[in-house]
């Protein structure tokens, strides 16, 4: 037994290091990047296992599914609306089933941190009808991580843990145990992995005839702890993940203790559930993200005699972050004496781009591009560019998902808007971006795409991109861009004029553009000076 | 034994060095802690704030109640203000008086700094001052550790001998700067 200082992210790393991991893929996004960060540092410095950011999701999903066919034990992590992307090998994994340990770490963002929405990853787990994790400290990162491994291997599929923000990039101590060794290559049945109707006939009745097992290994588990109050059976509380830390929290404070259910996987105990339900008279649903359980347990005609709330009756707010205040209230406790928040007005301190930074540039030689251009739109993407749709530089019209700028604006052209304009960063093009120009190409699309190519993955900490430099020109080429229309600037205060007049003649030019704006980004640049 | 610290800054202030040598130092005393951090987006140029629990007990919430703090540390003083409702009522504020002005409607610094004299107890140090006279405007982080180092329930050697191994790999010239702009810190406060 070791203890180290762990964020969230970093704990469920070292947990699957210690599983016996052999291979970890991810593409960065808030809050999931650390734990390839972790992974990545730890594989350099002990070596023993490969650790890769991948070109997207998908990709990082399908190779993990490859090391796990071989036998091998492999993670693979992102942010929720990662899994969107990694969603046909995901689904299509709980039916090939895995060989070598399959974990998937998706970390959910309640409260839209860095995200464009709450989504709700257990009910991915449920949609693949696969087991799932949802761990409420530090400690049960890292322990359920590696039991995760072994429930894979156990059940032959994939395992979900499922994360959110706050635990995520939550920093505390670890107790950790001794490693385990990593699987040798151990081969499977290829019928399994060939999903041909007829073998995948097979496979779905195997995954349904496993559902009951599910339920029987959630209902057996110890980090499903079912307390009764004997005494008091007016209210129960079943609580998950760090929404059970809110409640215990509260608890702690005011010195009551309702029944209490702490449901940590997923399909839920339904055992556990009934009894607590059945013994008491008010049942309290606490869940971080969309109301899962508390929809359990109501179905459709709720529960005779019993009162459910929760998220859907209006006790805890439908969206948005769970908070120890808000359990507070939804308890019925009084808020506790705080300071009076002053009566001066507090101007709020959006993120903003850096001092300095390249797209700042792109940005002011695009909007004057703009001015005469009044049928204009700008599609965006995701990245720290999407902060171009704050003042003072009002530029960017659009941020929906990975790569859509491209797409969207395609759409946007053949409809009528001119000039159609996609903005997007050099590791969201490789991302996403590059099957959509090669659309656009191939209709030659009245369209100009702008690649800001800053050489990394800025917003998420500075990963590697992998569509950066002459790689990123010889790929806008490859896709079959014509060369007279593939122009470069770099975006800087000095060249402004000439960088207005390159992108009004691409905006007029009636065919595809693309002006790849070269300039590094300042924070990688910062630390490349030291 | 239990301390609640709202950690609070601008995105880039170093706030989460701060957390590191509090986290750390607990843990040598035999403490348990949970930091809430933020990472991501809000850290280029925005309000960032972290949750910093100690305890000798179980500690279940990564948040803090609002009213529950016993402190505000701040780098800055708008983001001093901006957690108020957090602190208990018997709570300190430590704040740095050098403000941030990365947009355009930043308050006037005297009505936020009179805002924060209406806690109960409040320190205001001149971090930038002070930090340059350590030898480096970057040190503002450990000058406002100082200043809080005579509230904090944590030895002042377990938080010097973390700052030290915090810029050790920087070289001897900046752990020396940090651990005198920590110094001033502390003195400042102590006679404020």
């Amino acid at each position: 037994m070791a203890q180290q200082v762990l964020l969230g992210d970093e704990a469920v790393a070292l947990g699957a290091v210690h599983a016996g991991l052999s291979a970890g893929y991810s593409y960065p996004g808030t809050p999931a990047s650390e734990i390839m960060e972790f992974l990545v540092r730890i594989a350099e410095t002990e070596g023993g296992f490969t650790a890769s950011w991948a070109v997207n999701e998908k990709v990082a999903y399908e190779e993990a599914l490859g090391a796990s066919f071989a036998g091998r034990r492999a993670l693979v992590s992102f942010k929720h609306v990662g899994l969107n992307v990694a969603a046909d090998p995901f689904m299509n994994s709980a039916m090939t089933g895995a060989n070598g340990g399959l974990v998937v770490v998706s970390a959910d963002d309640p409260g839209m941190h860095s995200s464009q929405n709450e989504q709700d990853s257990r009910f991915y787990a449920r949609f693949a009808q696969i087991f799932c994790f949802e761990p409420a400290d530090h400690q049960e990162c890292y322990d359920m991580t590696r039991e995760a491994f072994d429930v894979s291997e156990k059940l032959g599929l994939p395992v979900l843990i499922r994360l959110v923000t706050r635990l995520s990039h939550s920093r505390s101590s670890v107790e950790t145990r001794e490693a385990r060794p990593q699987n040798g290559l151990r081969t499977g049945d290829w019928k399994d992995w060939t999903l041909l109707p007829v073998n995948a006939r097979r496979r779905f009745a195997l995954l349904l005839d496993r559902q009951a097992e599910m339920v029987r290994l959630s209902e057996a588990s110890a980090a499903n702890a079912l307390r009764l109050n004997t005494g008091d059976r007016s209210l129960g509380i079943v609580a998950s993940g760090i929404a059970a830390n809110y409640f215990q929290e509260a608890e702690a404070q005011a010195g009551i203790s309702p029944s209490f259910l702490k449901v940590s996987t997923y399909p839920p105990p339904e055992k556990l559930i009934r009894e607590l339900v059945e013994h008491v008279e008010t049942v309290l649903v606490l869940e971080e993200g969309y109301p899962l359980i508390e929809r359990d347990i109501m179905g459709l005609f709720g529960v005779p005699g019993k009162k459910v709330t929760g998220r859907t009756s209006g006790a805890v707010p439908a969206s948005g972050e769970l908070s120890p205040d808000i359990v507070r209230k939804a308890l019925g406790l009084a808020p506790l004496a705080a300071q009076p928040r002053p009566g001066i007005p507090l101007a709020g301190r959006p993120p903003q781009l850096c001092v300095g930074c390249p797209h700042a540039d792109t940005f002011k030689a695009l909007n004057k591009a703009r001015e005469d251009r009044p049928g204009s739109n700008v599609f965006s993407d995701i990245g720290c560019y999407t902060l171009g749709a704050f003042p003072p530089y009002n530029a960017v019209q659009s941020c929906v998902c990975m790569g859509a700028s491209v797409g969207m604006a395609r759409g946007a052209s053949d409809v009528g808007v001119r000039p159609a304009v996609a903005v997007i960063g050099d590791s969201t093009f490789a991302h996403s971006g590059i099957t959509s120009l090669l659309d656009a190409a191939t209709a030659d699309t009245d369209m100009t795409v702008i690649i800001l190519d800053n050489g990394t993955v800025a917003m998420t900490g500075g990963q590697p991109s992998f569509g950066t430099g002459d790689r990123l020109l010889r790929i806008i080429e490859g896709v079959g861009v014509p060369k007279e229309h593939i122009r470069i600037i770099e975006p800087l205060p000095k060249n402004h004029e000439k960088n207005v007049g390159i992108i009004r003649e691409e905006m007029d030019h009636h065919g595809l553009s693309v002006i790849v704006a070269v300039r590094e980004c300042i924070q990688e640049a910062r630390k490349r000076r030291g | 034994m239990k301390q609640d610290i709202i950690l609070a800054g601008v995105g880039g202030q170093g706030i989460l060095s701060i957390a590191y040598v509090i986290d750390n130092a607990a843990l040598a005393e035999g403490l348990r802690f949970k930091q809430a951090e933020v990472h991501g987006m809000a850290q280029r140029g925005g309000a960032v704030v972290s949750h910093l629990r100690l305890s000798s007990g179980r500690i279940w919430s990564d948040l803090i109640p609002r009213g529950e703090a016993d402190m505000i540390l701040s780098v800055e003083p708008l983001e001093a203000v901006r957690y108020f409702d957090y602190l208990g009522p018997d709570g300190v504020v430590v704040t740095s008086s050098t403000p941030y002005t990365n947009i355009p409607d930043y308050p006037d610094v005297d009505a936020i700094l009179s805002a924060v004299r209406t806690a109960k107890r409040s320190v205001v140090v001149d971090s930038e001052t002070l930090a340059r006279e350590a030898g480096t405007s970057k040190a503002q982080n450990m000058v406002m550790l100082g200043a809080a180092s005579g509230f904090l329930i944590l030895k002042r050697e377990s938080l010097l001998s973390l700052v030290e191994s915090l810029f050790k790999a920087r070289g001897p010239g900046v752990v020396e700067a940090n651990l005198k702009a920590f110094e001033l810190g502390r003195r400042a406060a102590a006679t404020s």
